[in-house]
This record gives C-alpha cells, sequence and structure tokens, in this order.
C-alpha cells in the first residue's frame, strides 16, 4: 500500500501542522512515513509545498514522483491547479479550498481557477474558511481541509482525532476543540 | 535503542549528541539551520534533565559567521571535546580558510564539519557541491543517503575524524535536510573530558610544520582510499551487467523508488554501486566498469564522481551522467528526472485544460519593516538620476522584486558595503548599502572598517529587526541595542549615524534623514529599527 499525499498553500496556511497530524495518524497505525517540506525563502508567502508519503514499507524517495499522489490536499485553488502533474491520473482526487489568495499581481480569474478545478474527474471544493469561521476559529481552515479528506486517507478517523489532540493540547483545551469541530465539520462535507 | 520521527538535520543533531559531542557551533543557512536550532533544544532538554542518557552538558551556540564558528569548533576540538560545525554550502566558502587549513592539524576530539548544499536553489545564490571542497582540502567526506544514514553516519564521522586525525566532512542536500522518518537511536556515548593534544607543533602551522604536515596529509590518502573500498557505506551490488548504476548519497532513494520498476522492465536489477564514503573506492568501481557494457551516474549536486572516475577507468565504455547530458547539470534530482535517465517511460498525471499557474513569488510578509524602509529609500534617492542600491543577503533581498525594486546588487553575506565602497571609490555616488543586521555582524563589518578608513563616501542602511528572519527568527549575534556603540567604535562620526523607526508613520523624517546623509560625502550609516513580524509571532507562540 502506497499513498502519496501532495499539502499545497501559501506561507503561513498551517500546512506544517496537517502534514504532522496526518503523519502522526498513520504512524499510530502502524504505517511507515516519509514526510518532505519547504523551509527557507519560499516560506515567505510564495508557494508552499510539502509531501507526505504513507505506506507499508519505508517510502525510498523523500519526495513524491509525477503522476503518483493519491491526494492533493490545498488550502488554496491555484495551488492546487500547480501540483495536478502530481496527481494519479486514473485515481487521484483534488480536495481544495476555494478562497483565494491573491498576493501577486498577476494572479488569474478566481472563476477561471475553479472552473478548471471543477472540471476535474475527481475533486471536492470547499469553502474551508467559511466552514472554519461556522465551527468556532477560523485559523482552524486546515483542520476543514483534513476532515474532508478523512475518507479517502487510509487512516481511521478515530487517529486522526488523537492526532489533533496531541498536536494542540500544549495549546489548550479550547484550541483542540476548535480543531476537533472543524475537523468534524470537514468530515460532513464528505461523508 | 528507542526510534523518533527526525528531519535530516534534526538526525545529525541527534547522532552528534549521542555521540558524546562537546561543543557544536554554527551560522544559521537554509538549509542547515535546524541542525543548530536542534541541538539547542537537545540542550535544553539535557539542561533540564529530560535528555535521556546524556549526563553531560554540551555547548551548542550560533556565532557571527561560519568562519568564526569553524574556528570556535576547532578551538573545541583542540580542548579535546567532540565538535561539531554546522553551514549551508555557500557558508563553507566564508569557512574555507579555517576548513582548508585544519586538515593540517592533528585533529583531537573528533571534528565533524556538516556542509548541506541546496541544489536547486532553494534559498541560495548558487548550487555550489560541497564535495569538492572536502576533496580539494583531502579530507574523507560521508554522504548519507536517508534520515537513519544521517544519525549514524555523523557518529560514524566522529570515529573516523579521531582515528585518521583529521576533520571529516557530512554531506547533505536540501530534501534530506527537510524531509522526516523514522530513525533507530542508540544508546549515548559519554562525553570525554579536556585532554590538550600531545605536546608538540601539530597545531601551529608554520611552513616547516605545514609543510612535515601536508606531507603526512597525502600519506593518510592511500589509507583513506583502502578505507573506502572496504567501507559499509560503499556497496557493490551484484546484478544485471548491461547497464551499470552508480549511485551517491540521496540519489540512491530516486534511484530505489523506480527499481521496481525497472526490474520489471528489464527482467531483474543492474549492478549497483552505492557511495555513501569519499575518497571514492576506486578498485570498486573499476569492478563495476569492468564488469558492465555501460554506465550511469547519478549524484546529486555536481559531477564529481563522474569526473573523478575518467581518471580512474581507462577510457572505451559509454558513461553516462551529467558531463553527458544524460541527467541535467542543473538544479536537484527528483524521482522523475532519474527514472528518465534510466530509461522507464514518463509518468504523467493530470494537468489544467486552459490556464498556466503563474509563479507565485516569495515577497516580505503583511507589515514587515523592510518594506516602510524601503519606501523611504526609494522617495530619497528620487533626486539623484544617476545612483546606486547594493544590497545583501536575508528577507530584505525580496526588495528586489515588485512592487519594491529597490536594490541592484545581491552577491554574498555582506557585498553589499564592500560593493558600494568601491563603486563609490571609482565615482559612482551616491551610492548606498542595504544589509541586515545579522548579516552585518557576519561580514558587513569589516567593510564598513575600509570605508571609515578610506572616508569613502556612501550611505549604509542597516535595516535592524533584531533577528535571523529568513532562517526563521534567530537571535542575531549582538543585540539591536550593541550595534550603535559598535558603529561608533569603528569610527563612523557620531552625527552621521542615525536611528530611526522603520515604520510608515515616520516616513517623512525618515526620508529626509537619508537625504541629508546621501549629501554628506562620508561614511555615514542609518539604522532602520523596527522587530521582524515573524519573530513577534514566533514569540508570540513561545
Amino acid at each position: 500500500m502506497n499513498y502519496d499525499i501532495v499539502l499545497c498553500g501559501v506561507g503561513g496556511q498551517g500546512g506544517i501542522s496537517v502534514s504532522v497530524v496526518i503523519a502522526k495518524a498513520a504512524m499510530a497505525e502502524g504505517l511507515r512515513v516519509k514526510q518532505s517540506e519547504v523551509h527557507g525563502m519560499s516560506q515567505r508567502g510564495g508557494e508552499v509545498l510539502a509531501h507526505l508519503r504513507l505506506s507499508d514499507k519505508e517510502p525510498a524517495s523523500p519526495t513524491i514522483a509525477k503522476g503518483c499522489a493519491s491526494l492533493i490536499l490545498s488550502f488554496e485553488p491555484l495551488e492546487a491547479l500547480r501540483y495536478l502533474p502530481w496527481l494519479a491520473a486514473e485515481s487521484g482526487i483534488v480536495i481544495s479550498a476555494t478562497s483565494p489568495l491573491k498576493n501577486m499581481a498577476s494572479y488569474p480569474d478566481t472563476a477561471a481557477v475553479l472552473a478548471e478545478l471543477e472540471a476535474l474527474p475527481r475533486k471536492l471544493l470547499l469553502d474551508a474558511d467559511a466552514m472554519a469561521r461556522e465551527a468556532g476559529n477560523v485559523k482552524t481552515a486546515n483542520m476543514v481541509l483534513v476532515g474532508a479528506a478523512a475518507k479517502h486517507l487510509p487512516i481511521k478517523p478515530e487517529s486522526l482525532i488523537a492526532a489533533i489532540r496531541e498536536q494542540f493540547a500544549r495549546k489548550g483545551e479550547a484550541i483542540v476543540d476548535a480543531n476537533l469541530r472543524a475537523f468534524e465539520h470537514g468530515r460532513t462535507a464528505n461523508p | 535503542m528507542g526510534f523518533e520521527t527526525l528531519m535530516g538535520d534534526e538526525a545529525i543533531a541527534l547522532g552528534a549528541v549521542h555521540a558524546g559531542l562537546g561543543g557544536a557551533f554554527a551560522y544559521p543557512g537554509t538549509p542547515s539551520t535546524e541542525i543548530m536550532e536542534s541541538l539547542q533544544d537537545l540542550a535544553a532538554r539535557q539542561k533540564a534533565g529530560t535528555l535521556e542518557g546524556v549526563s553531560l552538558p554540551f555547548v551548542a551556540q550560533w556565532c557571527a559567521n561560519e568562519k568564526t564558528a569553524y574556528e570556535s569548533a576547532l578551538g573545541s576540538c583542540f580542548a579535546g571535546k567532540r565538535s561539531m560545525v554546522s553551514m549551508k554550502h555557500v557558508g563553507l566558502n566564508v569557512a574555507a580558510d579555517p576548513f582548508i587549513n585544519s586538515a593540517l592539524v592533528k585533529v583531537n576530539g573528533g571534528l565533524v564539519v556538516v556542509v548541506a548544499d541546496d541544489p536547486g536553489m532553494h534559498s541560495s545564490q548558487d548550487e555550489q557541491d560541497s564535495r569538492w571542497l572536502a576533496d580539494f582540502a583531502r579530507v574523507p567526506c560521508l554522504e548519507p543517503a536517508d534520515q537513519q544514514e544521517a544519525y549514524d553516519m555523523t557518529i560514524e564521522a566522529f570515529e573516523l575524524s579521531e582515528k585518521y586525525e583529521l576533520p571529516v566532512m557530512l554531506r547533505i542536500t536540501t530534501r534530506l535536510a527537510h524531509s522526516r522518518s523514522v530513525v533507530a537511536t542508540r544508546p549515548p556515548l559519554a562525553q570525554g573530558p579536556i585532554h590538550k593534544p600531545a605536546p608538540g607543533m601539530d597545531w601551529i602551522l608554520m611552513p616547516a610544520v605545514a609543510r612535515r604536515r601536508w606531507h603526512e596529509l597525502l600519506g593518510k590518502q592511500l589509507e583513506l582510499k583502502r578505507l573506502s573500498e572496504g567501507s559499509a557505506r560503499n556497496t557493490l551490488k551484484a546484478g544485471d551487467k548491461k547497464l551499470g548504476i552508480i549511485s551517491s548519497g540521496l540519489a540512491r532513494q530516486y534511484y530505489l523508488e523506480n527499481l521496481d520498476d525497472l526490474i520489471a522492465a528489464r527482467g531483474g536489477a543492474p549492478m549497483h554501486l552505492h557511495l555513501g564514503f569519499y575518497p571514492l573506492p576506486e578498485s570498486l568501481i573499476r569492478e563495476l566498469y569492468e564488469a558492465c557494457d555501460e554506465l550511469l551516474i547519478i549524484e546529486e549536486g555536481y559531477p564529481l564522481v563522474e569526473r573523478l572516475l575518467r581518471g580512474i577507468v581507462a577510457p572505451g565504455k559509454k558513461i553516462m551522467g551529467k558531463e553527458t547530458g544524460d541527467i541535467p547539470y542543473e538544479g536537484e534530482l527528483s524521482p522523475d528526472i532519474v527514472r528518465k535517465a534510466i530509461g522507464l517511460p514518463e509518468r504523467k498525471g493530470l494537468a489544467s485544460r486552459a490556464l498556466t499557474p503563474p509563479g507565485r513569488p516569495p515577497q516580505l510578509c503583511q507589515g514587515c519593516p523592510h518594506a516602510d524602509s524601503y519606501g523611504a529609500l526609494k522617495e530619497a534617492l528620487k533626486d539623484y538620476p544617476l545612483h546606486a542600491v547594493t544590497s545583501d543577503i536575508g528577507c530584505y533581498t525580496l526588495g528586489a522584486l515588485p512592487p519594491y525594486n529597490a536594490i541592484e546588487t545581491t552577491v554574498d553575506m555582506g557585498a553589499s558595503i564592500g560593493m558600494a565602497r568601491g563603486a563609490a571609490e571609482v565615482g559612482l555616488t551616491p551610492v548606498v548599502a542595504v544589509i541586515g543586521d545579522s548579516t552585518f555582524y557576519h561580514s558587513g563589518l569589516s567593510n564598513l572598517i575600509d570605508a571609515v578608513s578610506h572616508n569613502t563616501n556612501i550611505t549604509v542602511l542597516i535595516l535592524d529587526n533584531d533577528t535571523t528572519g529568513m532562517t526563521g527568527a534567530q537571535p542575531t549575534i549582538l543585540p539591536s541595542s550593541r550595534l550603535e556603540p559598535v558603529l561608533k567604535g569603528v569610527g563612523i562620526a557620531p552625527e552621521h549615524i542615525r536611528v530611526l523607526r522603520a515604520h510608515r508613520n515616520e516616513h517623512e523624517q525618515n526620508v529626509q534623514a537619508i537625504k541629508a546623509e546621501l549629501a554628506y560625502e562620508g561614511p555615514s550609516v542609518i539604522v532602520l529599527v523596527r522587530e521582524c513580524i515573524e519573530a513577534l509571532k514566533k514569540a508570540r507562540k513561545a
């Protein structure tokens, strides 16, 4: 079993927490995990990408090969498009937040970006920001996306819940609860 | 024995501590920064008594630059402690003097030089390959392929260093530095006591001694080559002899990623030599070359193996690699590049139908003080149709991009002031050097001394955010409050040192101040102070 996830977004959108939560949950279930992150200059408002590889045997490469990702989990619609060449053409799914982050002049028309995503064979587009706000904390949009991806991941939801608890424990019960609510909101969107 | 999930950088830090590290020193630089961050975290845990099996405290310090860090590590090695210095590839240029000369001293406590190369230039100004410098200095180099090897090889590097009385380089690249996997750890070794080198001249590199030590270093090369032949890090696997594969370091992982498909396509695995220890194992290379019809060399960085190999084997057979264009010369490797090089069909994902996503260049954070500083500088320069703005390495390099378009040069750490000086001395004025506080202490200060000495007509803008921002907000080597006394101390006239607040509310005053110093014909320094937004966030999180 190999399950490769491309996590993408813009610097500061909480991609690293998502990577840690999914990795912890996968390891708790006995899977081997390799995680790759981008640090340094591109963290300054540029495109940020993490690769997360789950497998029943140790993944060799730290990065995912083109055409091999089972899931693109994106915090931003344009970034989801950028990494389509990494998606498995016959089986991969894109789960993306729909709110654009327009921090450059050349950002294309939002409708055109969303139309490209809509045209994909397997996709789930959600307003993760609105759902996070509804769940009580707009900063938990990243956990909404984890919830929306839960049924596709080769991991039980209970393991993800335990990993979220662990990840946010030191920030207090209120933050843990907000993230768990966001996760459940995401799951409801993709039952 | 335990298991931990570690980044390559963290695995090296933990390996060093488990090897009985006494002192570690570094200057931040992507992708090496997390080695020292992790060491400092481990040192704090040791002090708190929560780092199992490590009873003695160890030193883990940021330094002003890579050269000073290297020299501190060398002193710690002289004192008999296992010592480590870590840096990015271009940092080794700064530390090249102590590095190359330390190969001539008789290393006492083990000395491990960790260099993280950045092929693909994710966060660097070049993609030089540090293995060449290890070869140049005639010291052994270990190149791990994954996190487990990063941990294990760090421990081995200390052993090797002490056994052969040489510094040992541990070379990694970005993707290994910044990817995580599970590492099996060993019981920590105890830290050794202070013990000075045996009496003698082995650390005094005056010409007569240096000639003897150089002779001895050359004499060790044969032994190192023999060691390389038998090293468990250099492995020759039997296999199909039509195509022989040589991989080094991380390149092996990209090869292994494609190996199942390759076996399916060819009916068997090719004969494969993997290299993790340099100098090169010449007879293993000859054995592979003689057995196979042709060779493919997969290495991350410059074609070191490929070039050296041509001096080891007789010409005749086809050798493929970067020199021959079979693998791209530029950039980092990937599973896809290696897949193509071994002749497997490309795997295609999806693509958007009509829209090509435009790049999203990095940019200054919302509210960054540098943005306000550039705003004031650009306005102050409007009166001068001919002017120049040299700059340096840090977040403020992003001032080169729109909407700022405020700087004209970025070459190496500290160059802004030296280049401004040179331009001014030959007649291009006004010229402004823009440099961050951390970069100023790294190598700007010595250029400023030249400016004072020659009364050069330059204006230096020190963007003082009291942190090393680009690498994730490490503390600057001296706090903000020390900058003004340092500037006075080197001889900048006090009336031409201005400390201002970098904020748009102060825009008018700042513009006037810059204008006044542009008009002054001599060296002046304007310090624009405001805390880094990223450091502020980090402090709030902690």
